[in-house]
């Protein structure tokens, strides 16, 4: 099992071998990544990696492009951080809570957005996404404009102290790592097969009478619900959930790390995720507009690399020798 | 010719019916009081010239257009308001007139994913790939049956034209449908291709209905027992090819040019 979900059946041993060594260089740099850079700024990156990778599964391998999955992942932080704040929930349970008010939010926005396609499709999710970013500004729970604040991280299964940055992160990767495998698992899965058809040519799968409409729905709360455990995760990484989550803007930056990455891979909203939160990080403290640069960057990637960064190497020659084939 | 389209076992039954079939399309009439019935085990034509609505008759019939009146039954059971998956479902399926594969997938794959669902393997999405091995073999021999042995591992978009067709037909036979819906099954093929395609339609007629947009009317005179033929949205003429090619009126929608 590799993470290059973009074969099927590789033909040779070899590109096997290679992309298992890719693998674990990857896990092994995750692993040790702590040792070189700051913590919260990893598992900051772990958690919209795991969000873009959640959103690629609709976009990439369903073909639906949702602009509204801000309310998945800025509801499920609202709600895990309310979970373990409010209630006293230890944060795996939190961490749940989150994951099951984005699967729901998603079963709602999703139903009726499935109904349309393409940009009606897209304009549905973002004006639900905005009533929903409405609620959360009038709401209670939520605290309006402060946000909820100073979320305690708590200990996880009752005895790992996760207020400890590296017991933290450590558990931000295993989450992370849990969550992709998951992804991998639907999109190489009979389901994900069926999917894919979707996206390649949706009138032939519903004139070999797939119910079109059920599996875009399934997708779409399955996508919410991985985006939710990002959102999760993220509310106790940073000990608070603000309404910048919610906010139209962050679907925006998903779709842009998307893109940036290349979809349809699976690991290239990792890469576009690292590409934009590290773009932030450096960028925050100079006098340049962030949004400039990132604006910049896209344009040029759009430009030069259709494929997006992971997939422009899959298709390079090098990438082809080692057997990631990149179709689409 | 017209010793091989006569009736063979008695009064072959009605599979798909229409009754005062009628589409608008703003203020234009695209389709009117179309009644049609297609047998089991027999091959029907619906041909005519272009803009007839012979599509429009295959995209109402197959309920991926509303029909503004009429109804339609299949199999006894009324469809006419019934989603165009579920009429799949039923054993009404469907090939389209531009080839309908899945491009960027494999022969293989493409016959696969026909298969999943009638073999209730659609849904599993905590199941490994390898699940789906069991399909293999009956995909395999669907893929021989049209004679693409040799491209199986082939990604759809590179093939030919004509042997998209073929897959589709293909895909289209891994539902094993009672009825069979073909737009245009021979377009754009070359020679051997057609024959090939037209033996196979022969075939799988032996227990299906096939209802089919043909334009090639050479084929049409071998393959279909029975002819309808549209103008304007109407019938204009009905019967076996023999009849319905000496009607003068046919002849003039034709303009002469297509005589068999």
């Amino acid at each position: 099992m590799t993470l290059t979900l973009d074969i099927d059946k590789p033909r040779e041993k070899k590109p096997v071998v290679a992309q298992t060594i890719f693998l674990a260089a990857g896990l092994a740099l995750l692993v040790l990544a702590p040792l070189f850079f700051y913590p919260v700024f990893l598992m900051k990156l772990l958690c919209f990696a795991l969000f873009a990778c959640a959103f690629n599964l609709l976009l990439g391998y369903t073909g639906l492009l949702s602009f509204g999955h801000a309310a998945f992942f800025g509801g499920a932080a609202y709600f895990t951080a309310h979970a373990v704040k409010e209630w006293g929930l230890p944060p795996e349970l939190g961490i749940l809570v989150g994951v099951a008010g984005a699967a729901f939010l998603g079963a709602i926005i999703g139903y009726l957005a499935i109904r349309r396609q393409g940009i009606y499709f897209a304009m549905i999710t973002l004006a639900l996404a905005q009533m929903f970013y409405f609620f959360c500004l009038q709401a209670e729970f939520t605290q309006g404009e402060d946000g909820i604040q100073s979320v305690p991280r708590g200990h996880l299964f009752g005895f790992i102290d996760l207020s400890q940055s590296t017991n933290m992160y450590y558990f931000v990767l295993g989450v992370f790592i849990i969550g992709v495998a998951i992804i991998w698992r639907i999109i190489h899965s009979p389901f994900g097969m069926i999917l894919k058809s979707i996206r390649e040519n949706e009138t032939r799968a519903v004139s070999l009478g797939y119910s079109v409409r059920n599996y875009k729905l399934a997708a779409f709360v399955m996508s919410a619900a991985l985006t939710g455990l990002a959102g999760g995760v993220k509310a106790l990484v940073f000990q608070f959930a603000t309404l910048t989550d919610v906010s139209w803007q962050m679907s925006g930056e998903v779709i842009l790390m998307t893109l940036l990455g290349g979809i349809g891979t699976l690991i290239g909203p990792l890469f576009g995720a690292g590409l934009v939160v590290t773009l932030q990080n450096y960028l925050a403290t100079s006098e340049f507009p962030v949004t400039i640069i990132t604006g910049l960057v896209f344009m040029v990637c759009v430009l030069l690399f259709r494929r997006g960064i992971v997939g422009e190497f899959y298709n390079s020659r090098l990438g082809r020798k080692l057997g990631f084939e990149h179709r689409h | 010719m017209t010793a091989a389209l006569s009736e063979q076992n008695g009064a072959p039954r009605v599979v798909l019916s229409a009754r005062g079939l009628r589409r608008d399309f703003g203020g234009f009439t695209a389709v009117n009081n179309v009644n049609l019935d297609v047998h089991h085990a027999r091959v029907h034509a619906l041909i005519g010239p272009n803009g007839a609505g012979k599509t429009t008759v295959f995209n109402l019939l197959t309920k991926f257009l509303q029909p503004t009146d009429g109804t339609i039954t299949l199999l006894g059971e009324d469809i006419t308001r019934m989603a165009p998956d579920k009429v799949a479902r039923m054993g009404l399926v469907r090939s389209f007139q531009i080839s309908a594969v899945f491009p960027h997938m494999s022969v293989l794959d493409n016959v696969r994913v026909a298969l999943q669902r009638p073999n209730g393997l659609a849904t599993q999405f905590w199941k490994p790939m390898a699940a789906l091995d069991g399909l293999t073999a009956k995909a395999d021999q669907l893929i021989r049956s049209v004679g693409l042995d040799k491209e199986r591992n082939a990604i759809a978009a590179d093939l030919s034209y004509g042997r998209k067709r073929v897959l589709e037909i293909a895909t289209t036979l891994a539902l094993d449908p009672k009825v069979l819906l073909l737009d245009e099954p021979m377009a754009g093929m070359g020679h051997e291709d057609v024959g090939m395609v037209a033996e196979i339609i022969r075939e799988v007629a032996r227990e299906r209905a096939v209802l089919m947009v043909e334009h090639n009317l050479s084929v049409v005179s071998t393959l279909c027992h029975h002819v309808t033929v549209l103008q304007r949205g109407e019938i204009l003429a009905e019967g076996d090819y023999a009849k319905v090619s000496a009607d003068p009126r046919v002849r003039t929608a034709y303009m002469g040019t297509e005589e068999a």
